[in-house]
């Protein structure tokens, strides 16, 4: 049942990066491809109607990890607690950008605000990328299951770790243009013209890095976190996650290259996952390993609620999330297709 | 008071304070709006979809704020105060858990679907958003509330001092204190709401302009306020109040400020309490009122502050008078303020009545004043529990934070929130300067609302 819930937390944190990941990497590019007030409206117009929605994936996948596993939930985030703080300013800045800079008039005001939307989301990306690091890495954990790790030490992925170091901004870079090309997919697959091109090239670029620092992540990881290569080499099926990945990479180039927006964006999705949930299987059983004492880390079984709890929430989390579903679907197809602005070419 | 302690209070009061001037003004307009959008179903008349389109750009600024300002609670459970979380997770998880599942997404879809869906969605699937987006709003409303229901009357749970886990996911849901709790609160945020529309009203009708929706606003308002203020006190809060006496006695003895075992206890309408000398001074009492409401017996004796040992007694107990008297002063007031309101308006005597159309303009902070003081009061009352009886408020931060760190980001959260509420107060200005739009309009997903502003007077209808 823990192992269930495992997987059912990571099927919401990969919807939160695969979904909110679109229109952080559209905000992201937002005030390097919008060049205009009207390609900037349109940028903001692609994500206008599901940003909110996306977000609250990461409070949905927040609620249930904190119901299934308590202590996993208690010990990061107090562990986490000065980058998490950082995150939550970050949002608040993010969200009062997008909502709020169509609200004013006049050319003082937007281009400050679209400077924050832009800022923001960057550094969101960096940061959740650095997140994954250290839980792919492992923290300090103590005998009780706490630990609290300052913003950085000496950057090197010894005992004395800090939330930055090289591995966790390494990953924290890869997250970067993952999101970035991911926007860019977006961008291209709703608008059109210069700023479909302009997303196509940056798209590009950004696959380069992409290639070049995945590769990079890859051998890193399997140094700092030997579990990893652990479970790939007991469990042989585990390689599916992995070869998503690949696949998702290669296909993302493939697809750019014919100007097969939709694919691409699809591609980019499914090597987002795969990436993620290769990072999941590779710390099972653990769900925050530590850095300096195995024993130490947190497993499913340590971190885990009672069985009552877990058999019971089923029955509520299946319907709700079949009704997510649901209305997220309603909502993609009601705003789908391009978006244009009525007062165009005024 | 250990410094860090005091400092993860702070921030929790603080930021939760802030999120819910916005929360209950949300909450209370997303039933009004579901109200203007079935009277302009009912009847036809297209002044109610343009009074709705108005207040839903009211909304969608608050919701906003009410947002960004949101998602910090939901980390701060495990950011300051990881010690509470992992003991109470087990149960207060699920609760949580469904507010995301349950809630958040309902109305972040609906919110986008009322703003910019009109002109696809039809009359009566636009209705139904503005339904939906109520019903998203009021289950968020359930779920914190049910939430701070079991920290104030734990139920249906097991375990022991490591942690408690969930044993009836019914008895969790239908606790006994959720049900009067949550009515007095969802009531609390129509109050709000109401008033404020009525405020509005207020203002264009003293201002001779908006004439026509400055009567809606104000016929709307006032009557909404009027059976929320009568419902607040009864059955509502006379409800809370019974359970409070039998379930937190300690609560009751310092909210009204009763010192001493006293049989035929009277009520306290003004006093302050001195904590040294353990009594209220200047006290202006109604005798006997307090047996006669806790008991109906008005010679009963009700406990007093002296029948509990200190370690059981709130620790703040001249806040949590204060939170409750200035909650009940409001509150009556607003009753006298709503009824008579509605009188003038039976009498049609209302939008004429200059000096009371002040009364109802200048009423508007006072129902998010009334809201807090309700919460403080709540909150205050619990201690010195975190859980009631479970556990103590000092076992609940998280350990390994220090008062430094804690310090450095309330610093952060009382700038980031200034900013907010300088935002929040400039945009709405602008939104009741500008007023309603007489005519359909329709705004784009994302904006676009500042530059339809201007061509839209032109094509009034009225």
């Amino acid at each position: 049942m823990g192992t269930l819930w495992y997987c059912l937390v990571a099927i919401m944190i990969a919807g939160y990066v695969i979904l909110d990941g679109f229109d952080l990497g559209a905000g992201i590019l937002h005030f390097c491809v919008g060049r205009t007030e009207s390609q900037r409206r349109r940028v903001i117009k692609s994500i206008g109607p599901v940003w909110d929605g996306n977000e609250v994936w990461l409070l949905a996948g927040g609620g249930t990890l904190y119901f299934a596993f308590p202590a996993l939930y208690a010990s990061s985030f107090s562990g986490f607690y000065l980058p998490l703080m950082m995150v939550l300013w970050l949002l608040i800045l993010r969200g009062v950008a997008i909502e709020f800079r169509n609200h004013l008039e006049g050319d003082l005001w937007r281009p400050f605000f679209d400077a924050i939307f832009t800022a923001a989301s960057s550094l969101l990306a960096i940061f959740f990328g650095a997140a994954l690091g250290n839980v792919v890495r492992g923290v300090p954990l103590d005998a009780s299951g706490a630990f609290f790790l300052p913003l950085w030490t000496d950057f090197r992925t010894g005992k004395d770790v800090g939330i930055l170091d090289w591995y966790t901004v390494l990953i924290g870079l890869l997250a970067f243009f993952t999101l970035a090309a991911h926007g860019a997919f977006w961008i291209a697959l709703k608008t059109e013209d210069l700023l479909q091109h302009r997303a196509r090239i940056v798209a590009k670029w950004a696959w380069g890095a992409i290639a070049l620092l995945t590769a990079a992540a890859t051998i890193a990881t399997l140094q700092v976190q030997p579990l990893v290569l652990y479970n790939l080499t007991t469990h042989v099926w585990g390689w599916v996650f992995p070869d998503l990945a690949l696949a998702g990479l290669i296909a993302m180039l493939i697809f750019l290259l014919r100007g097969d927006d939709l694919k691409a964006f699809l591609s980019s999705c499914a090597f987002i996952a795969g990436m993620l949930t290769s990072a999941v299987f590779g710390i099972y059983p653990y769900v925050l390993p530590s850095n300096t004492d195995p024993k130490l880390g947190l497993t499913i079984a340590s971190a885990q609620t009672a069985p009552y709890g877990l058999s019971v929430a089923l029955a509520w989390w299946i319907p709700g999330m079949i009704l997510v579903v649901a209305y997220s679907v309603f909502i993609y197809r009601h705003f789908a297709g391009k978006v244009r602005l009525e007062e165009e070419g005024y | 008071m250990d410094s860090a302690l005091a400092l993860h209070r702070f921030h929790f009061a603080f930021t939760i304070t802030f999120h819910y001037l916005f929360a209950q003004l949300s909450m209370g307009l997303a039933l009004l709006i579901f109200v203007l959008k079935s009277m302009a179903l009912k009847t036809g008349d297209e002044r109610y979809n343009s009074a709705a389109r108005f207040w839903t750009k009211i909304f969608a600024i608050t919701f906003a704020i009410g947002v960004v300002t949101g998602i910090p609670m939901e980390f701060q459970f495990g950011t300051n105060w990881s010690s509470f979380a992992k003991f109470a997770g087990g149960v207060i998880g699920q609760t949580l858990a469904m507010e995301g599942v349950f809630a958040f997404f309902l109305e972040s879809s609906f919110v986008g679907l009322l703003l910019y869906g009109e002109e696809r969605l039809g009359p009566k699937l636009h209705w139904l958003a503005s339904l939906l987006l109520f019903a998203g709003t009021w289950l968020s409303g359930f779920f914190i509330v049910a939430t701070d229901a079991w920290m104030q009357h734990p139920v249906a749970y097991g375990g022991g001092r490591q942690g408690v886990v969930l044993e009836s996911f019914w008895g969790l849901i239908l606790n006994p204190w959720t049900f009067w709790m949550y009515l007095h609160n969802m009531i609390g945020t129509v109050v709000t709401a109401a008033f404020v529309m009525a405020s509005a009203g207020a203002f264009y009708l003293l201002s001779r302009r908006q004439e026509e929706y400055g009567r809606i606003f104000v016929r709307v308002g006032v009557i909404a306020a009027t059976i929320a203020s009568v419902a607040m006190l009864f059955p509502t809060g006379d409800r809370q109040g019974v359970m409070i006496a039998r379930h937190q006695p300690a609560t009751l003895a310092a909210m009204e400020g009763l010192f001493e075992t006293t049989r035929g206890a009277p009520v306290a309408i003004l006093g302050q309490p001195d904590m040294n000398r353990r009594r209220l001074d200047n006290p202006l009492v109604v005798p006997r009122a307090l047996s006669f409401l806790t008991y109906q017996q008005w010679a009963a004796e009700v406990k007093g502050l002296d029948a509990f040992p200190p370690e059981k007694q709130p620790d703040n107990v001249a806040l949590l008078y204060y939170s409750y008297h200035i909650m009940v002063g409001l509150g009556t007031i607003f009753i006298a303020v709503t009824l008579v309101s509605a009188f003038l308006l039976w009498r049609r005597r209302l939008y004429d009545s200059r000096p009371w159309l002040w009364v109802l303009m200048l009423s508007l902070p006072f129902p998010f004043i009334a809201n807090t003081a309700g919460w403080m009061t709540a909150e205050l009352g619990r201690q010195p529990w975190l859980v009631y009886g479970l556990m103590r408020t000092s076992e609940g931060p998280s350990m390994r934070v220090s008062s430094g760190n804690t310090l450095f980001t309330l610093i952060g959260f009382m700038g980031m929130y200034t900013v907010l509420a300088m935002l929040f107060l400039f945009l709405t200005r602008r939104e009741f300067e500008h007023g309603p739009d007489p005519a359909a309009t329709l705004v784009s997903p994302g904006g676009g609302q500042a530059s339809t502003h201007a061509g839209l007077d032109a094509r009034g209808e009225f």
